[in-house]
């Protein structure tokens, strides 16, 4: 069973930009807990002959060419970029100060 | 550096590799245009947006590996960094981790100390381990300044989002600041040479950053290292890691202690100072990028590369010592950058004269490119321009301070050599019958001279020399007036 405490709950939610409360915390641990429980029966395979997977793909699939060629393709341009933002200002996306 | 002391230095490199396109989008690599209109989903991290992999990215990337010493990995892996910023809108940013595009290279650097008024002492190779070099997307830009209530905002620009970037890493390999310095100059040669990377470090597409410690000499393990940031030319870099030597043994001798921490460099004060410190140590939480495959390279492909690497700076400047019989120190200004190398090179083959071709453009040029706030790349007077100005001083046209007037005036007007020369009538007068027919005007003019001269005084032979001048305006070719002159008053 995996091991998931408290501080790893809050740290993740952290990471994450997540407020929760304390009695989330609580909640979340044990529920945490099972869902890497859960994947963790995956170790019980034998996948020393196996090569990893990246890129989500198959065999198959990573044999395909996926580059492009460097031509410019056209962009959105400012106002469209910028039609869905929240506070747009001055040609930017404006958020609260960063340092 | 305090005797008993010694510097740990390594440095992280922030390539631009030169493309048309990001890296994973077809948006216009170009972040000086209007704010965010270089953007699509893919930069903007929209939702559903998929990135592929621009082939030029590659191909730079390869190119700069090669040169650098570094092998290329036949199978690398692109990454997700993930880290909350404004500028970085996917929440994470494409990068390589443990399957880099290359690794483990050897370069050797020319390097020397400098004494107080920053001459070099002696120049010396020392071979450094470059870890790795990755490819990654960049982040966008933040603009705190000049825009309303920057006090409580922030402004974003997402036009330099998603552009290349090589992540050059060495070992913590350097000993002195000053071989530092040497290693950024020789790696932003190397880049532009290649064509790599326009590698202007003031322009921000070369950017570094250096980690340093100190310890005690024979000790082997490190002590806390800080890194310096916001290192925004190679001379600040320099001074940012002296301070930083300096600093750091006298907090160790103090008792004070090092901390693990960022520093920025003040340049209004020259010191560094603490960079608002994250509460957490980093957290990347890295994994493999699920949108895009791994990076596979042919072994023909290096090949291809490698055939297209031009001659690198380092051998560059042993053939101008070699081939144009010029001093190290020559040499080595003149391959300090690619347009100043080119210039040389062109002037030298057009003025058959490869040594007053250093001279002209390291002293008097210079100081024209210098005074205009010009440079090689956009100099008002050609490379060829140049050449016919030393071939009119070869053939004794005219004579060096006729040339370096007629430099000048080339320089202000754009105008060729000989159009300057014509115009100001300056060409000298090389034409014997012309000269003999003012030195019999000079010698009819002073009878008792001329006397005065064949009963022995031999010393009016300056005299004479002197009043030819005058009375060609300058413009008597002087070696000529001599020997006529010594003919005639025999």
């Amino acid at each position: 069973m995996a091991m998931i405490k408290e501080e790893d709950i809050r740290k993740i939610a952290k990471l994450a930009h997540l407020e929760i409360t304390d009695e989330e915390v609580a909640l979340y641990t044990p529920q945490m807990a099972d869902i890497v429980g859960y994947v963790e029966q995956l170790n019980e395979l034998a996948t020393d002959s196996v090569e990893p997977a990246t890129g989500g793909l198959t065999p198959e699939g990573e044999a395909t060419e996926t580059k492009r060629r460097d031509v410019i393709e056209g962009s959105l341009g400012q106002q469209l970029a910028l039609d869905q933002a929240p506070t747009p200002s001055h040609g930017h996306f404006r958020v609260p100060k960063v340092l | 550096m305090k005797e008993g002391w010694e510097a740990v230095i390594g440095m992280e490199i922030h390539a631009q590799l030169k493309t048309e396109t990001k890296i994973f989008c077809g948006c216009a690599a170009n972040f000086g245009d209007e704010p965010n209109a270089n953007t699509c989903p893919v930069c903007l991290g929209l939702p559903g947006a998929l990135p592929v992999l621009n082939e030029k990215v590659v191909e730079l990337g390869a190119k700069a590996a090669l040169s650098l010493g570094l092998n290329i990995n036949e199978t690398s892996i692109f990454s997700r960094k993930n880290y909350f910023y404004p500028d970085l809108p996917k929440g994470y940013q494409i990068s390589q981790f443990d399957k880099p595009f290359s690794s483990n290279g050897t370069l050797e650097v020319l390097t020397a100390e400098r004494d107080e008024s920053g001459h070099a002492k002696d120049w010396k190779p020392i071979k450094i381990h470059i870890e790795r070099m990755h490819l990654e997307e960049d982040a966008g830009k933040n603009v705190h300044e000049g825009l309303p209530d920057v006090d409580k905002y922030s402004y974003i620009d997402l036009n330099r989002a998603g552009t290349p970037l090589g992540e050059i890493v060495t070992g913590p390999d350097f000993r002195t600041s000053w071989q530092a310095y040497d290693y950024v100059n020789h790696v932003r040669r190397v880049l532009q040479w290649v064509g790599a990377s326009d590698a202007d470090m003031e322009k921000g597409n070369l950017r570094c950053e250096a980690n340093v410690s100190v310890r005690k000499v024979g000790e082997e393990k490190f002590r806390n290292k800080v890194e310096l940031k916001n290192l925004n030319s190679v001379r600040f870099m320099q001074k940012a890691i002296e301070y930083e030597i300096e600093r750091q043994i006298e907090a160790h001798e103090s008792g004070e202690g090092v901390n693990q921490e960022t520093r920025l460099w003040d340049e209004k004060n020259n010191k560094t100072k603490v960079m608002r410190s994250k509460e957490d140590a980093h957290d990347y939480r890295y994994f493999p990028e699920p949108d895009l495959q791994p990076l596979k390279v042919s072994t023909e492909f290096i090949e291809k590369i490698k055939s297209e690497i031009p001659e690198l700076p380092d051998a560059m400047l042993a053939r101008f010592q070699r081939d144009y019989d010029l001093t190290f120190a020559d040499a080595s200004q003149l391959v300090g950058d690619i347009s100043l190398a080119a210039f040389y090179e062109a002037t030298a083959a057009a003025s058959k004269n490869a040594r007053a071709s250093a001279n002209w453009i390291l002293s008097e040029l210079q100081r024209e490119w210098n005074a205009a706030g010009n440079s090689a790349a956009d100099s008002p007077v050609s490379a060829e321009n140049l050449a016919e100005l030393i071939r009119f001083l070869d053939e004794e046209k005219i004579n060096g301070k006729q040339a370096k007037e007629v430099l000048i005036e080339m320089f202000a007007s754009g105008k060729s050599a000989a159009d300057v020369v014509k115009e100001q009538g300056l060409e000298q007068i090389s034409d014997s019958g012309a000269i003999e027919k003012i030195v019999e005007d000079v010698m009819a003019a002073n009878e008792g001279q001329v006397a005065a001269y064949r009963g022995g005084n031999e010393k009016l032979l300056g005299f004479f020399v002197g009043q030819v001048m005058k009375a060609s305006k300058g413009q008597a070719n002087p070696k000529m007036v001599n020997e006529v002159l010594l003919e005639k008053l025999k």
